[in-house]
């Protein structure tokens, strides 16, 4: 598979999709002018991903901040890989908050409510 | 401005809006189109003065989230609107302003007076829950809702209520028959906590 590597911006998020290398992460700031056209092709690696995925999955979301219209789209890519988890294949979220940010901890502890998915928070 | 009294009355004007922002501890005012690049602006550069306040982390984080969320409302919600004393086109006012205690918020913009209702409703109903009520709506919300044509993903005013712990005040004026004035003004308590 291709790999996706979109370099971080003031407004939108540094994201690394390799499954070569079994990384997977976004980080960053995300309020995109354009959050479906800007998550589109994320969405579109993560779909194809999930026809063949690895034996295990982990994927880090480290995201500083990010607006209403971004966290609709991160529960659309955490709905993609809890699929992946649905047919047995191993895949673990890691959630990265800094310390003092108890908003960007429970936004984690909020998807793992509604995903099924192994959640794990990591604070920095 | 043809002669030099109509000059010095525009100035003098200017000095007594100068007096008026200082009085309400305004520290930025718009009136325009909002876009992306403006919202981008006027976010970074509210940051760098609050850094530079030493403002607390979470405290800047907060009205930075209430600063986007707000101007996001307007370049998505504000409704064309001309009249002989009026032109709003996707336009609105955004105001900053900052108090001993808090920071606001403030966004005025034109809406169609069928909205009334419907906003009223919803700024009711989300100012009368508590924290869990609001978690669970918006949790619901991103579950259920579908991002509209514009990128609105209906979440704005609940994540504001979420991130202050302050209700919204609002308030409606009559521009004509059809049209109002919405005006919102959000609050971000300065003590961090």
């Amino acid at each position: 598979m291709e790999t996706i590597k979109i370099q971080g911006t003031e407004d939108t998020p540094k994201i690394i999709l390799d499954a070569g290398t079994e990384i997977m992460e976004i980080s960053g700031r995300s309020m995109p002018e354009d959050v479906s056209s800007f998550y589109e092709p994320v969405l579109n690696w993560l779909n194809e991903y999930a026809g063949k995925p690895n034996k295990k999955t982990t994927f880090n979301f480290k995201l500083t901040y990010f607006n209403t219209a971004s966290s609709k789209l991160l529960l659309d890519i955490l709905m993609v890989l809890e699929e992946i988890h649905e047919k047995g294949h191993d895949v673990l979220i890691r959630w990265h908050y800094p310390d003092d940010d108890e908003d960007m901890a429970e936004a984690g502890e909020e998807y793992a409510d509604i995903v099924d998915i192994p959640f794990e928070q990591v604070s920095y | 401005m043809d002669n030099k009294k109509d000059v010095k009355g525009f100035l003098e004007f200017v000095y007594e809006f100068y007096k008026s922002m200082k009085a309400h501890e305004i520290t930025l005012v718009y009136e325009g189109e909002i876009t992306h690049q403006i919202t981008k602006a006027f976010t970074s550069l509210t940051e760098s003065n609050m850094s530079k306040d030493d403002e607390p982390n979470s405290v800047q984080r907060k009205v930075f989230h209430v600063m986007v969320e707000c101007l996001q409302n307007i370049s998505k919600h504000a409704d064309d609107f001309t009249s002989n004393e009026f032109l709003f086109s996707g336009r609105g006012i955004f105001l900053v302003s900052k108090g001993e205690n808090e920071y606001s918020v403030t966004t005025g913009n034109a809406i169609d007076n069928d909205k009334i209702e419907y906003l009223t409703e919803l700024l009711e109903n989300i100012n009368r829950m508590n924290k869990e009520e609001l978690k669970e709506l918006y949790k619901k919300q991103m579950k259920e809702g579908r991002l509209s044509e514009k990128g609105g993903a209906g979440l704005g005013f609940i994540d504001i209520k979420r991130k202050t712990n302050k209700e919204l005040e609002y308030h409606f004026l009559p521009i004509s028959d059809d049209t109002s004035f919405f005006l919102l003004t959000s609050t971000i308590s300065r003590s961090d906590n």
